[in-house]
């Protein structure tokens, strides 16, 4: 079938056209001059210059804390879900609900969390008028990075139950009765044979979510405008023409983005490997 | 097993996990119906006036159109795209399926605001009727933000099926390529594809990122605009999207799917 190939031509076409030709302009222009000329400067610029360098220690932060919550508390509400005892409908009720959290993100999310935790939100009045609590007086703001991860942990969590939920499943019942039988307590059984099953997958999951976050751009949006100095805000304000005057900055703080999401697909590629032979 | 079995019904730890996870996925929700529901001038319950300004709101009714529209010209176009490609690589080209696999995972390495900033400078100085168009390009970028998406999707579904033998007996009873795609091979994926086209649905009808930086109007930046301007009808609309997510998650599950399950799920709404 020498001409098989000819059929996947268009997808490949459409790919080039669309995806790696405009990921390879970000490459290129990041290391391009005012006038056009080869350069070192943008990027160069991007641990040389305050405010780039602290937007992506922020972005990381925020996408660290939010990847590594977001699993424990996703694997505990999972494993909590799934295990055996749990009615079968709160398992569905809790998959269903991560299917449509997970996709629910960006504008009307911060908006939710607005409505909630914002200076007029209603837990925040309620524990204003009823508790005598005024959050914002103790120094929590929903506009700040906390308020951030907050917010990110609504789709960092379900997504993690998505992602985890598979590998749980494949947690074989002859494993935790042999080890029983065997003596081993709740604790050893989890020490010995749970965890490492599911590290991998766990492992996996955590550098997903950290590129979930770190590649966010509505919700941080909706909620600061360009108020926090995360990479994505920097990058859209470029794009919309205020506070950085050359157009290469922001591919090379796209570029910057791009080398650290590649740096997390090397180690989730040979993971996700891993993870999947003892997935059913 | 009499042990592990007694000790495994009740659980405290994991009705509390349960709970607290509820508690946290529900509150901010109840939090903007109780928004909603405030009035518009005087702020206290219970009116639907937020509603109503949405609903009278013509610009609401132009950019959630313009949104519904470009979702399903994605849906077209990604399916027209990927299905023939995913059959074809099913059918000869079995070694490729490691690759596009691969390239499914790209748009993680490339997300919606690296995308967005190569598109609009690669393609600055095309016709304007691609790049001045959220038909045109728009379109272009939603195709790559579903592409995992419906890649999966596709994939699983087709491995599902036989398609050597659907396609031989086809092809032997006398039915040109086309017709053996088409009456052949779509009605048996089409689980596959409508849960796909379900969650491509739910990406376009909330995607911000690229829509705003390149300059267009759809629901989300609607959304945005109204969040900047009116309290309450910010809740108000913010529902209404949350509603539209929940409903095209609902539609997999009833066309017989667990929404989502065992893929790479980083879509362009956030």
């Amino acid at each position: 079938m020498p001409l098989a190939w000819l059929g996947v031509v268009p997808f490949f076409a459409y790919a080039l056209l669309f995806l790696f030709f405009p990921a390879g302009q970000v490459l290129v222009g990041a290391f391009k001059g005012a006038h056009g000329s080869f350069t070192l400067a943008n990027v160069h610029d991007l641990v040389r210059v305050h405010q780039f360098r602290n937007a992506y220690k922020a972005s990381i932060e925020i996408s660290l804390v939010t990847a590594l919550l977001g699993a424990v508390f996703g694997l505990l509400i999972a494993y909590a879900a799934i295990r055996e005892g749990t009615p079968r409908w709160i398992r569905s009720a809790f998959t269903t609900f991560s299917g449509v959290a997970a996709n629910f993100g960006g504008i009307p999310l911060a908006f939710a969390f607005i409505a909630t935790l914002g200076t007029i939100g209603i837990v925040t009045q309620f524990l204003a008028n009823q508790l005598h609590y005024n959050l914002y007086q103790h120094g929590f703001s929903l506009f700040t990075k906390t308020g951030v991860e907050i917010v990110y942990l609504y789709f960092q969590i379900p997504l993690m139950l998505l992602v985890i939920a598979p590998a749980i499943d494949g947690l074989r019942r002859e494993w935790s009765e042999a080890s029983s039988n065997l003596g081993a307590s709740r604790l050893q059984y989890w020490r010995y044979i749970g965890i490492p099953i599911l590290l991998p997958s766990i492992l996996g999951a955590v550098i997903l979510l950290f590129g979930n976050a770190f590649a966010a751009y509505a919700t941080a949006y909706g909620l600061t405008s360009s108020g926090l100095g995360l990479v994505p805000i920097l990058i859209g304000s470029d794009l919309s023409g205020n506070v950085l005057s050359n157009p290469h900055e922001g591919q090379a703080l796209a570029f910057g983005m791009f080398v650290v999401l590649g740096l997390m697909m090397l180690f989730y590629v040979p993971l996700q490997r891993r993870a999947s032979r003892w997935a059913r | 097993m009499g042990t592990l079995r007694l000790r495994r019904p009740f659980s405290l730890s994991a009705w509390v996990w349960l709970l607290l996870g509820a508690a946290y996925f529900m509150i901010p929700l109840l939090a903007t119906f109780l928004f909603s529901i405030k009035d518009k001038h005087t702020g206290s319950c219970c009116s639907l006036s937020a509603y109503g300004v949405i609903v009278h709101d013509h610009q609401f009714w132009t950019t959630i159109k313009l949104s519904f529209i470009l979702s399903l010209e994605t849906i077209a176009a990604s399916l027209l795209l990927f299905v023939p490609t995913v059959y074809w690589v099913h059918l000869k080209l079995p070694r490729l399926r490691a690759v596009v696999g691969f390239l499914a995972l790209i748009p993680f390495v490339v997300p919606p605001i690296i995308l967005v900033v190569g598109l609009l400078d690669f393609y600055r100085g095309s016709p304007r009727w691609f790049y001045g168009q959220p038909y045109g390009f728009l379109v272009a970028a939603y195709v790559i933000l579903a592409f995992p998406y419906v890649y999966f999707s596709l994939d699983s579904g087709f491995r599902a099926i036989d398609v050597h033998t659907l396609t031989e007996a086809s092809l032997n009873l006398g039915a040109s390529w086309p017709r053996t795609l088409l009456s052949v091979i779509l009605p048996n994926i089409r689980v596959a594809a409508l849960s796909g086209a379900f969650l491509t649905l739910a990406i376009v009808m909330g995607e911000f990122t690229i829509a705003t930086l390149s300059a267009f109007h759809t629901f989300p930046t609607y959304i945005q605009y109204i969040n900047e301007t009116q309290a309450y009808p910010a809740a108000a609309v913010s529902l209404m999207s949350f509603g539209i997510t929940w409903a095209a998650m609902l539609s997999i599950l009833l066309v017989g799917r667990r929404p989502g399950a065992r893929q790479v799920q980083i879509a362009g709404t956030r």
